[in-house]
């Protein structure tokens, strides 16, 4: 089948506009969590949203809604996370590590109760981008638009506090309101991403395309640019070499960004060698 | 008339229920040069922290330019140098112009051009700030604190990574800056010596205020002598008088 007969199809439109400001939106997030050593952050979440989806599905919501209904219990647990790491007695790791475990448990137990892992629990763990629904495209856009306007307007505090939070709080910078904004992003970027790639492997939405761009040492602008094109390039790739070769397509656009990372490390030791 | 640009009132903070200062009292007007003395752990970052907002005292009470502290809003008044940026990541992508301009709220060129100037620095200005030396990197976050020309400037240690040149070129800049534009310093440091021969008043605390007062009163004060020991107050106040004969 051509491309160009793959991409006339309504649902193929839909999951690739959705994809790709999902996926770009992660890609900004990333940079900022990367830089900030909280990349872990997207599975902590992701394991939070397995949970959300187990009660959304076991109280009985159309499955047309359920990413718009786990949104709410995936941002508080956010909080959660930002809260404990917060308190000085808790590395962001193990804050990350405590809320996840909690979230998977939560996952097991309503899943059991509502009778073991149905086909629709299932889809969410591996994600199919190509159910996507024109609700969840609107979700994506809102939550892109958010980003793109957040890192516009909050620019100087985002860069002062990922360098250095203490910095930024000596320069009058309202951190605690820079970190609330981009815990609750991130929690509704997490949300939205289970469908295109799974709850199993979202995180990798955050990390691959920022860990990558970062290795070219380029300015903070530059990186955050840099990012946004392997995460785009990445899941219209990937979604389209796994229409062609019938393969899962979270897995494929994950590969891509896996790949992306791969050539990029390669070239640079290449380089490094070289000078 | 003299302006009050700091003033503290009976400051207490504790880390978890470890007292690390207590009941802080001092002001500072235009102009003064301060230098802030004590022991390892005595409490002169934590001071500081406070004073800028990266803390929140327990108790009391601390104005900045005559407005409480949770009210007061030009930040860009304030440049402060950290002892140690808290987890510097090697991997940042900031180029030392972008680093410098998180000082001001609009950036202009010329004034990161001009900070960057004066610290020798401008050749520097599209690196990354993670491929410098740790002495560059600290001639950066300099720049960074004087790039908005504030009224107050903050060192927390400012000069542990410099070399002796630039120690002393950093030295005559906030002395030049002291006198010439009335620029208040609060310098915190261990070095004794660099004390007395910049600062006009001295501050020595071990987690409260032990003495406060000009330096004249410093070397004429018994309980100094007892806690410094003669030694040590002869030579921050023989340097201090060479400063004085200097001016």
């Amino acid at each position: 089948m051509l491309i160009a007969d793959i991409i006339s199809y309504e649902f193929v439109q839909r999951a690739l506009i959705t994809g790709v400001l999902i996926a770009a939106a992660c890609s900004i997030l990333g940079v900022f969590l990367v830089l900030r050593r909280l990349s872990l952050i997207g599975d902590g979440l992701a394991h939070v949203t397995f949970g959300s989806v187990a009660i959304v599905l076991l109280i009985g919501f159309s499955p047309l809604y359920v990413t718009l209904a786990a949104l709410p219990l995936v941002v508080v647990s956010s909080m959660a996370i930002l809260h404990l790491t917060r308190s000085r007695r808790i590395h962001g790791d193990a804050a990350i590590g405590i809320v996840s475990s909690i979230g998977i448990a939560l996952g097991v137990i309503m899943a059991s109760l509502s009778g073991g892992y149905n086909a629709d629990l299932l889809s969410y763990l591996f994600g199919n981008i190509l159910t996507a629904t024109q609700t969840e495209l609107i979700l994506s856009l809102i939550i892109f638009t958010a980003v793109i306007l957040f890192v516009v307007f909050f620019y100087r505090n985002l860069f002062t506090v990922t360098f250095d939070e203490e910095l930024a709080k000596s320069m009058g910078v309202k951190t605690n309101r820079v970190n609330v904004i981009l815990m609750i992003l991130t929690a509704a970027a997490v949300v939205s991403a289970m469908k295109i790639a799974g709850i199993m492997l979202v995180s990798a939405l955050l990390i691959l395309p920022a860990v990558a761009a970062l290795q070219f040492s380029l300015s903070f602008k530059a990186t955050i640019i840099a990012s946004v094109i392997f995460s785009v390039i990445s899941v219209i790739g990937g979604m389209l070499f796994s229409f062609t070769f019938n393969l899962p397509t979270g897995g494929t656009i994950v590969i891509f960004n896996a790949v992306f990372l791969v050539i990029v490390l390669l070239a640079k030791k290449m380089l490094q060698a070289k000078m | 008339m003299s302006t009050t640009i700091i003033s503290t009132h009976h400051l207490t903070y504790s880390y978890n229920s470890t007292p690390a200062i207590s009941d802080i009292s001092f002001g500072l007007e235009k102009g003064d040069y301060l230098g802030i003395v004590g022991p390892n752990g005595s409490g002169k970052s934590t001071l500081v922290k406070n004073i800028l907002g990266i803390l929140t005292p327990l108790s009391g009470s601390i104005y900045l330019f005559a407005q409480p502290q949770n009210e007061f809003r030009q930040w860009e008044k304030i440049g402060y140098l950290p002892q140690k940026l808290s987890a510097l990541n090697t991997h940042f992508p900031g180029s030392v112009s972008e680093i410098t301009a998180m000082g001001v709220k609009k950036r202009k060129a010329s004034e990161i051009k001009n900070a960057l100037e004066m610290m020798g620095i401008a050749h520097l200005a599209s690196r990354l700030i993670g491929e410098l030396s740790y002495g560059e990197q600290q001639r950066v976050m300099l720049a960074r604190a004087l790039v908005s020309q504030p009224d107050l400037l903050i060192f927390d240690e400012p000069t542990t990574a410099l070399d002796p040149e630039t120690r002393d070129i950093f030295y005559s800049l906030t002395e030049k800056l002291n006198t010439t534009n009335k620029t208040t310093i609060i310098l915190v440091t261990h070095d004794i010596g660099i004390i007395g021969q910049y600062a006009r008043r001295l501050l020595y605390m071990d987690k409260k205020v032990l003495f406060t007062g000009t330096f004249e009163e410093f070397c004429a004060s018994s309980e100094m002598t007892g806690f410094f020991g003669s030694g040590s107050q002869h030579i921050i106040c023989h340097q201090h008088n060479d400063l004085e004969k200097i001016n």
